[in-house]
């Protein structure tokens, strides 16, 4: 089983990628499976460090809270721009978060929710001391930002990889 | 436009705000694009086009698709998914690169103001670059992406 | 009646996704340096794969979607390849 679907959720996916992008059909399935499995097999060879997650329905209540979040910040951002660079109460700036997260697949995800989510960007990391620079665009209370980082993010990462 | 008649008046408003909301979006990106002053904060204004601007717009053109032929039209998925993934990856490394770009200018930056110690700058910078790469190749449901590294 | 709100809202769509790319055609002609222009395009490039979007909901053919597939895919392999180059190689302005 390991040997030949070392990544079955990765071809699983693929799979449902080949059959959603062309028409459902057995010999699809078949040239999709065959495919999938191959791509898993190289992703193998790269040997990728392994995420052993430990709560999978956190990852569930995780989505909703980026997802609820992602809108929200769509609308703030929205007003941030109609306001324009010459507001008094909009103040772009960066601002430095200590991480206690050292797990490398949770501070990717970490980072990937930070950069799509509008309004924070990350900029950058340093792994030794575990400081993270960030860009807010709306940066009028940077406690409230870490505090958003901290205890909505962070804590449940941790929860999720460690 | 005849074809358009197919989609019923039930779904055809869904899909028009959905349309609506998605173009105001991706307008509001590009506008703060222009307005907003330092490219840090340009560094956000894209992820409005590419956050809910894309979003409205697949699923517009879903449930679109679904009613007018009938049967579940949902490949548009695979874009909204591609693009939701590599979003971060590209504004990532955008903004390393402007502050790679920016310190070489002015090694300070950043330095006071931030509060980051720069242990060894040149040293320490070439470090976090390097486990970031690491970092971006981790996620697993990835659609193939051509990351050489 | 759902043909007449589909077509109004796809044409105001297709207004505002044209002048979002005018808008960052703008922003890469200007830019002040390098990173500006590579992020001007990868706007450019989302705006276009949404304009191919809603030309084929208007057509009422779902063949533009591999076109804006093939967009988003390139788009994302160009300012990767343009963010490395910033990043690692000797670029003059």
């Amino acid at each position: 089983m390991r040997s030949w679907l070392p990544h079955p959720v990765l071809s699983l996916a693929l799979t449902l990628m080949w059959l959603l992008l062309t028409r459902f059909s057995l010999g699809n399935l078949v040239l999709g499976g065959a495919i999938s499995i191959a791509a898993g097999l190289s992703v193998a060879r790269l040997q990728l460090p392994s995420a052993p997650l430990r709560n999978y329905h956190k990852i569930v209540w995780l989505a909703a809270i980026v997802g609820v979040d992602i809108i929200r910040s769509n609308i703030d951002v929205a007003r941030v721009i109609l306001a324009g660079p010459d507001s008094p109460n909009t103040k772009s700036g960066f601002m430095v978060v200590q991480l206690r997260l050292r797990n490398r697949n949770a501070l990717a995800l970490l980072a990937m929710i930070l950069t799509a989510t509008p309004g924070t960007a990350w900029v950058e990391y340093d792994p030794s001391s575990g400081r993270l620079l960030l860009h807010v665009l709306d940066l009028v209370d940077p406690a409230e930002w870490q505090n958003l980082i901290k205890n909505r993010y962070e804590a449940l990462l941790m929860e999720i990889f460690e | 436009m005849t074809r358009l008649d197919l989609v019923p008046l039930w779904a055809a408003v869904p899909v028009a705000i959905l349309l609506v909301i998605g173009a105001t979006l991706a307008l509001l990106g590009a506008v703060g694009l222009l307005r907003l002053r330092t490219f840090y904060d340009r560094l956000h204004a894209p992820t409005l086009c590419t956050s809910w601007g894309t979003a409205a717009t697949i699923l517009a053109s879903m449930v679109m698709f679904t009613t007018m032929s009938g049967r579940p039209v949902i490949h548009e998925i695979v874009i909204g998914i591609f693009v939701m993934i590599t979003t971060p990856i590209t504004l990532l490394m955008l903004g390393r690169a402007a502050l790679r770009r920016d310190r070489a200018k002015d090694p300070t930056m950043l330095d006071e103001g931030a509060r980051l110690p720069l242990i060894e700058r040149d040293d320490g910078t070439k470090e976090a670059a390097k486990t970031l790469e690491g970092d971006e190749n981790a996620p697993q449901e990835a659609p193939p992406q051509p990351m050489g590294n | 009646m759902s043909a007449t709100i589909l077509n109004f809202a796809s044409i105001y769509a297709l207004l505002a996704l044209g002048l979002a790319f005018a808008m960052s055609c703008w922003r890469m002609m200007q830019g002040p340096r390098a990173q500006d222009r590579v992020l001007a395009m990868d706007t450019m490039y989302i705006c276009a794969m949404l304009l191919i979007l809603v030309v084929g909901m208007r057509v009422g053919s779902i063949f533009f979607f591999e076109a804006a597939l093939v967009i988003a895919v390139l788009g994302f392999v160009a300012t990767v390849s343009l963010a490395k180059f910033l990043m690692r190689g000797e670029v003059i302005e």
